[in-house]
């Protein structure tokens, strides 16, 4: 019993459980309220009707998911002090004031001018309605900030001392704390990778529609324009991805060693994009490889030196005492392979989708499929890139500084854990599967339900109030 | 040090806040089935909130994790020790929150049916449950020398925390059902009047009765006269909303309850002063103000960041009600279709 219901093995699982859950909704929020924002800016500025039918359908599969971001964050917020409290005593001073910052800064602003944005279209004038659908995105691109900066901390601590009397870090320095290298760069990662989602949403609604021959102009433009999104959300994540890798290395060698799967300190370091070897990881049997691509990503230079896992291994001893300091190698592998072909794939489907689609042309039946099908292709890599990220740091809560088992509570036992474990499963699971189908029937719907009732030139924005 | 204080306060003006905010909000939740007649009617009921929750429960969020911030100690030693009964709290949020949501997305009757009922559940659960937690927490819980909790869940349900308990269930049902006066027109505004004269008389002898026993248990403190004080102003306002209900000033009716919870959570504020955590078994292990806080630079750069945001967002906040300030009718809601 006691080994089944170990308290850090079920917070582990619970904690990395809920908060994936989290982020299979908060790409969706950040990506479509900027994509939202763009399109009502168009309405207001344009009066183009094809705009506002956009806005108000994406609108309106932002705002269910939206609660969603909202319910599971606050999970989030709770959880550091249920499950993690020594970790919370330890690191409280520094990563305390992020998530105050966050919830001053951020949600307030967020969660009050997107009340605003929902119920005020009969309230407000066009301008200032459309200023509160921008005051929600500047909010929730705020809190990514916020958070991913108290992330970071986790990642590459910095700006603080140990206060060995007190037993915990202490902060010196906010500016550091909030211009960590890898908050700069997981911050653009992070908000590409969700441009990149809620553009696959809005191009699968629209090939949906489109291969239906509904609401063909409109639903042509949300194409064009979800389909530039995601190449753009794609280059943007390639480009801070590059350099997020370079900190990483930096930062946690043995992440991006695990990354590789690279046992021995290597110059020339090659990629391999597919590999098969002993279970373990430690031998390989068969590889597909691409030339100094490792050396490339980890130091710019073809030939630069990459640390191998046993090395680094053998340092960390040195330095930290006896342990094991290598995370398990075959998920940060593969996670991290899968995160950059996932993220490529759904930048092919984009590009390959505009060229069949050029001037007005139908493509075969099967690629609007593709389109549809292909959705989650981005959201999928954004989650196993947040895993390679998490995995990774392992087998440290606070890289260098304390170690995942020190952390968690020490009063909370196993069955403690397993009651809110089970409990989160089973409402987040059944929330999921509603949530799913009703993002899905208003895609299907789409536009149908206002475009009826509006006439180009007189729309009554009465008619446009929203009502519980 | 002084700024620990300081942050008492902050801390426990977020909490306040929350109260005051979300409590009407459960109070609209758990009146649904006792104001609802029809389905018009409890979308009209849920409209009164429908723009505003969302913002009030963020009060929670910035309460938690501006006690995280300022007194790193107290949010580790109360959110591991008091486990269960905040996951209890954080599924009820969860299920309420998205019922406002979805429970118009879909037309069937049993589809609405059940977010409803979660609406309601959700909106009890944690109006009591909150009650609990802090009549236990001004009580003192079992801690060991590190500051965990060792007691349980049962631990918490004795007599003093299930009548807190039962006074924020009581307390926020009829701040809600007030709020709904003041939100409506017509036969709902009459039925809403009708009810709180109810709920309020209860809830006047229910809170008397704990913020009476409160009193008894700091009748030791160095400041029991402010102790007293703040639950008398609390006790004279409750009594006056009741009144100026009972006259159909609901305007009135509405700050006297919304300064009831002020002045009741002031009173488990003050009774808790300077203490933030005591502990029942032995006075060592317990958390005060002093050795649960941050250290002066992130107090300092708190400060700083509340001094500057907290003027805006009462701003923005206020300013949201006042676009938001017309009545709720039958009309309103049948003239639109979502
Ligand atoms: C659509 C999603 C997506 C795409 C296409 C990419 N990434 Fe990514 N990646 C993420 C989504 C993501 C993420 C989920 O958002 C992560 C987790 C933590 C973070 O900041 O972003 C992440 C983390 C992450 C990290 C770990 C940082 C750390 O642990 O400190 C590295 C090194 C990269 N990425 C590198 C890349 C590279 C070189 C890419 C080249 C194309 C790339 N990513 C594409
Ligand atoms: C939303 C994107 C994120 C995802 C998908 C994610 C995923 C995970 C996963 C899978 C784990 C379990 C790792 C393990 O125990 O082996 C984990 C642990 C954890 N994460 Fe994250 N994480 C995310 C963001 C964050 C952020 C922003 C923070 C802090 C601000 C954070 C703090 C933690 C903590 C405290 C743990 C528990 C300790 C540990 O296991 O190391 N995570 N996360
Ligand atoms: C594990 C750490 C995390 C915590 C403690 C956390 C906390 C929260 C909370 C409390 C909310 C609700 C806010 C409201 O009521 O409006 C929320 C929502 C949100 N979170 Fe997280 N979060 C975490 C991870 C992340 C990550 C990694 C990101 C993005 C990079 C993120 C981005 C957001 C955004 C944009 C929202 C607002 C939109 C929405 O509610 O869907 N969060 N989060």
């Amino acid at each position: 019993m006691g080994e089944i219901l170990d308290p850090l093995l079920l917070s582990r699982w619970q904690f990395g459980l809920t908060t994936l859950y989290h982020f299979l909704f908060i790409p969706l929020t950040i990506g479509m309220v900027l994509l939202v924002a763009i399109l009502q800016t168009a309405w207001v500025r344009t009066g183009k009707l094809k705009y506002l039918h956009l806005t108000r359908l994406f609108g309106k599969i932002f705002l269910i998911n939206f609660a969603m971001g909202v319910v599971t964050g606050i999970v989030q917020e709770f959880q550091f002090g249920m499950n993690w409290s020594d970790y919370s005593r330890f690191v409280g001073d520094v990563f305390g004031a992020p998530l105050a910052m966050e919830g001053l800064l951020a949600f307030f602003f967020e969660a009050t001018f997107i009340g605003l944005w929902i119920f005020g279209w009969d309230k407000l004038s066009p301008k200032l309605h459309l200023a509160t659908i921008w005051a929600t995105a500047v909010g929730s691109v705020l809190s990514a900030y916020f958070i991913l900066a108290a992330n970071a901390f986790m990642q590459n601590p910095v700006g603080f001392e140990i206060n060995e009397a007190k037993g915990r870090a202490e902060l010196v320095d906010i500016g550091a704390v909030l211009t960590n290298p890898v908050a700069v760069w997981q911050f653009p990662h992070t908000i590409f990778a969700s441009i990149m989602f809620a553009a696959a949403v809005m191009v699968a609604t629209a090939a949906y529609h489109l291969s239906r021959k509904r609401h063909e102009d409109t639903m042509r433009t949300a194409l064009k324009f979800g389909s530039f999104a995601s190449i753009f959300g794609f280059a943007g994540s390639a480009l801070s991805g590059d350099q997020l890798g370079l900190v990483m290395v930096q930062t946690q060698p043995m992440k991006m060693a695990a990354a590789e799967a690279l046992y021995k300190t290597t110059e020339n370091a090659s990629f391999s994009i597919f590999s098969l070897g002993t279970p373990d990881g430690a031998h390989e049997i068969f590889s597909i490889r691409i030339p100094y691509l490792l050396s490339f990503l980890s130091t710019h230079t073809f030939t630069g030196e990459v640390e191998g896992i046993n090395d680094l291994q053998a340092q960390y001893v040195q330095d930290y005492g006896p342990g094991d300091y290598t995370p398990i190698i075959w998920i940060t592998y593969w996670s991290f392979r899968w995160m950059i072909a996932l993220g490529g794939l759904g930048a092919l489907i984009s590009v390959v989708g505009l060229w069949l689609t050029r001037k007005g042309k139908d493509p075969k039946p099967w690629a609007w499929k593709v389109a549809i099908w292909s959705a989650p292709v981005p959201l999928v890599a954004a989650l196993v890139g947040w895993i390679f990220t998490e995995m990774g740091r392992q087998p440290w809560i606070v890289f260098g500084l304390m170690k995942t088992e020190d952390g968690v509570s020490p009063n909370v036992t196993g069955l403690t854990v397993a009651i809110s474990l089970v409990a989160f499963t089973l409402v987040y699971g059944a929330l999921a599967v509603v949530e799913f189908k009703l993002i899905k029937k208003a895609a299907i719907t789409g536009p149908d339900e206002w475009e009826h009732h509006d006439d180009a030139d007189n729309v009554d924005h009465s008619k446009l109030a929203t009502v519980y | 040090m002084d700024l620990a204080y300081l942050w008492f306060f902050i801390v426990g003006f977020f909490f306040i806040g929350y109260f005051v905010l979300d409590g009407f909000d459960f109070g609209v939740g758990m009146s649904l089935p006792f104001l609802g007649k029809d389905d018009t009617d409890r979308r009209v009921l849920i409209n009164t909130i429908g723009p505003v929750w969302d913002m009030n429960e963020t009060w929670l969020i910035v309460a938690g994790a501006a006690m995280f911030a300022a007194f790193p100690e107290w949010y580790a030693s109360m959110f591991s020790g008091f486990y269960l009964a905040l996951l209890l709290i954080l599924v009820a949020l969860i299920l309420r929150g998205v019922s406002f949501e979805y429970r118009h997305q879909n037309k069937g009757v049993e589809w609405t049916k059940w977010f409803d009922r979660m609406i309601v559940v959700g909106s009890a659960v944690p109006s009591f449950l909150w009650g609990v937690a802090f009549a236990n927490l001004i009580q003192g819980v079992p801690m060991d020398a590190d500051h965990n909790f060792t007691g349980t869940l049962l631990t918490l349900l004795n007599p003093y925390g299930l009548l807190g308990g039962l006074t924020t269930l009581l307390l926020f049902f009829t701040h809600g059902v007030v709020f709904v006066s003041l939100k409506t027109e017509g036969d709902m505004r009459l039925r809403a009047q009708s009810l709180a004269r109810k709920s309020g008389a209860a809830a006047v002898l229910v809170a008397a009765a704990f913020l009476g026993w409160t009193i008894l248990q700091h009748l030791d403190s160095p400041h029991v006269w402010l102790i007293v004080t703040l639950a008398l102003v609390a006790a004279v306002a409750l009594i006056g909303s009741w009144l100026f209900n009972a006259v159909g000033r609901e305007g009135l009716a509405f700050t006297a309850i919304a300064l009831t919870i002020v002045f009741a959570v002031a009173t488990i504020l003050s009774a808790l002063f300077p203490n933030v955590m005591p502990a029942s078994n032995d006075p060592a292990n317990g958390l005060t103000i002093e050795n649960a806080s941050s250290t002066p630079y992130t107090l300092n750069l708190m400060t700083w960041v509340a001094g500057i945001s907290l003027p805006l967002i009462i701003g923005y906040q206020s300013w949201t009600y006042w676009v938001f300030r017309k009545r709720i009718t039958r009309d309103t809601v049948l003239a639109s279709s979502h």
